[in-house]
């Protein structure tokens, strides 16, 4: 079956890790040990193989191994079909992390091209009650799972609007100074916004051809100031300027994509996602993963990698049972992190087996 | 360091600042120099002391040269109508080896940053401004870089400049390059400004 999957992968003084080698083939990977082993940090280093700051968010200095403090380094070996990749990933002495594929440096959209990585964390629990950012941040990886160039598009447009954002604190008032800040924000919001839509309509497609045991979850983008311009840069750009006055007054920018939001939906219960159990809410968020592989998989001919950490603990064993079974017949090599074995007996032998634990301040992995 | 003299150990320290030195590559440039002092550290220092004094910036353009206007502004056979606008003059001294642009220039001196609070005033664009209407320009060349900045500050300029014509540097494959190597956003570019042969 074709895959993309992780081969092998070291650890080199990464968090909790002094020296690790996992050698590994496509099928899934269940990881369990007591708490603060590492296991985390073993989802954590194969979501640096994906654009971004890894599933914690944290900076490259925050990764290194205490007490030490040497700088850390992640590398892989990825295969997509036919093809293998290496992938290193290092930082040294707090600096920047740096990126090179198959020994040449690489940049993230490269990387984004190669490896398709989605998670989801115990964070990310209360993303249908927080503030709308994780949504937003939960939507962009989406986004950028399905267009890997979508992260770029972000970071320009971020930065143009911390330009126009640092002339309205300023309260400077030259119109052609902001008319082309807003053509560069226009011109990429149109292309943030088309491609969260699209990324939205591949999900409700690929739930709505699934059978699956997890509840179905509709999503609508929605922005407070509930505005229309996906078609036209232009029309962006005029908002934006229409906006000024009102936003000099407020010192920052109040309309367009940064602040676009995700509405769910239980949709058997037509109940919202915020409004639902504690259980629900995690059982629409693994919907919408398992969705987002589809889609991928729809798209691509390969599924993407899943880490899935501490999701079985939320699980009774019918729905656990279910989840194995869905990621099995996605054929995704999904990384799942629990405290003890019983929690993925339902797998057997359709995963590998990884024993995390701590031995003098170092954490060892071992293949069960 | 570890060198018996500490004049020298200050010349290598500020020779190890130029851009491309390190501390290795200005030891050894040094000790070069002291190698070929009459042929190469005397005139050096000479050189350094009397440009040191006379160097200045173009009153025009902001190219930098040793008088009030630099030989481009002077040349009257540069003043064909056209303004190529640059971000350093570094981007000034790399249109000139190209031998293909015989109009005048205009640096700006870096580009728009809200965020560095460098504004059109912190750059020469009034003056670019005053030029474009006292010079009887006909075209404005924005030979700005590729980057957000670049792109705001050209966008900021073309939407001053009313009737006369604004052009920018194409975008696309570089000669002698393969299109194996090149980036999605260059390629785009590329076939958007394609020509017919």
């Amino acid at each position: 079956m074709p895959n993309l999957a992780v081969e092998s992968l070291n650890l080199s003084h990464f968090r909790s890790h002094h020296v690790v080698q996992i050698e590994c083939d496509p099928r899934p990977v269940a990881i369990y040990g007591a708490n603060g082993a590492g296991k985390t940090n073993i989802l954590e280093a194969i979501s640096l193989l994906s654009p971004g700051r890894g599933v914690r968010r944290s900076s490259a200095e925050e990764m290194t191994r205490r007490p030490e403090a040497l700088g850390w380094k992640v590398s892989a070996v990825l295969r997509t079909q036919d093809r293998l990749h290496e992938i290193e990933t290092w930082s040294q002495n707090g600096t920047a992390r740096q990126l090179r594929i198959d020994g040449k440096a690489a940049t993230q959209v490269m990387l984004g091209r190669i490896a398709r990585v989605l998670w989801l964390i115990p964070a990310m629990d209360r993303l249908w009650i927080e503030g709308a950012e994780g949504r937003r941040r939960f939507l962009d990886r989406t986004t950028l799972s399905f267009d890997p160039n979508h992260g770029e598009q972000v970071l320009i447009y971020e930065k143009a609007m911390r330009e126009r954002n640092r002339l309205l604190k300023n309260q400077v008032t030259d119109a052609h100074w902001y008319r082309a800040i807003e053509g560069q924000i226009a011109a990429t919001g149109v292309k943030i916004r088309k491609a969260r839509e699209e990324a939205l309509e591949y999900i409700h497609a690929a739930q709505d051809q699934a059978e699956t045991a997890f509840p179905t979850a509709h999503l609508t983008l929605t922005n407070p100031e509930n505005i229309e311009f996906s078609a036209n840069s232009d029309d962006l750009a005029e908002l934006l300027a229409d906006y000024r006055s009102r936003d000099l007054a407020a010192g920052r920018t109040l309309a367009g994509p940064h602040r676009d939001d995700v509405f769910g939906v239980f949709a058997a219960k037509d109940v919202p996602a915020k409004d639902s159990s504690t259980g629900e809410q995690k059982a629409l968020l693994i919907s919408l993963i398992l969705a987002n592989g589809r889609a991928l998989k729809e798209q691509t001919g390969l599924p993407p990698i899943l880490l899935l950490d501490e999701v079985a603990a939320h699980l009774d064993a019918a729905r656990r049972a279910a989840l194995y079974d869905e990621i099995c017949a996605l054929g995704a090599q999904a990384w799942m992190s629990g405290t003890g074995p019983e929690l993925f007996e339902e797998l057997g032998d359709r995963a590998q087996h990884l024993l995390v634990t701590e031995v003098e301040g170092k954490s060892k992995v071992d293949l069960q | 360091m570890s060198n018996s003299s500490k004049d020298l150990d200050h010349l290598i320290e500020l020779m190890a600042k130029l851009p491309g030195l390190g501390p290795r590559s200005a030891r050894r440039a040094v000790l070069h120099m002291v190698k070929k002092r009459a042929l190469l550290m005397t005139p050096l220092a000479d050189v350094l002391a009397e440009v040191a004094v006379t160097v200045r910036e173009c009153l025009n353009c902001g190219n930098i040269g040793t008088a009030d206007t630099c030989d481009i502004c002077q040349n009257p056979k540069r003043e064909n109508g056209e303004i190529c606008v640059i971000e350093e003059v570094s981007d000034l001294w790399a249109m000139e080896r190209s031998h293909m642009f015989k109009g005048r220039y205009h640096v700006l001196g870096g580009t728009l940053s809200a965020l560095d609070a460098i504004g059109p005033d912190e750059l020469r664009i009034p003056r670019l401004l005053r030029r474009v209407r006292d010079e009887n320009v006909t075209e404005v060349i924005l030979a700005l870089n590729a980057t957000i900045d670049g792109q705001t500050t050209a966008h900021y300029i073309a939407d001053q400049l009313g009737d006369v014509r604004v052009s920018t540097l194409a975008q696309g494959v570089p000669i002698g390059g393969e299109l194996d190597y090149l980036d999605d956003g260059t390629i785009t570019a590329a076939l958007r400004a394609r020509k017919t042969l």
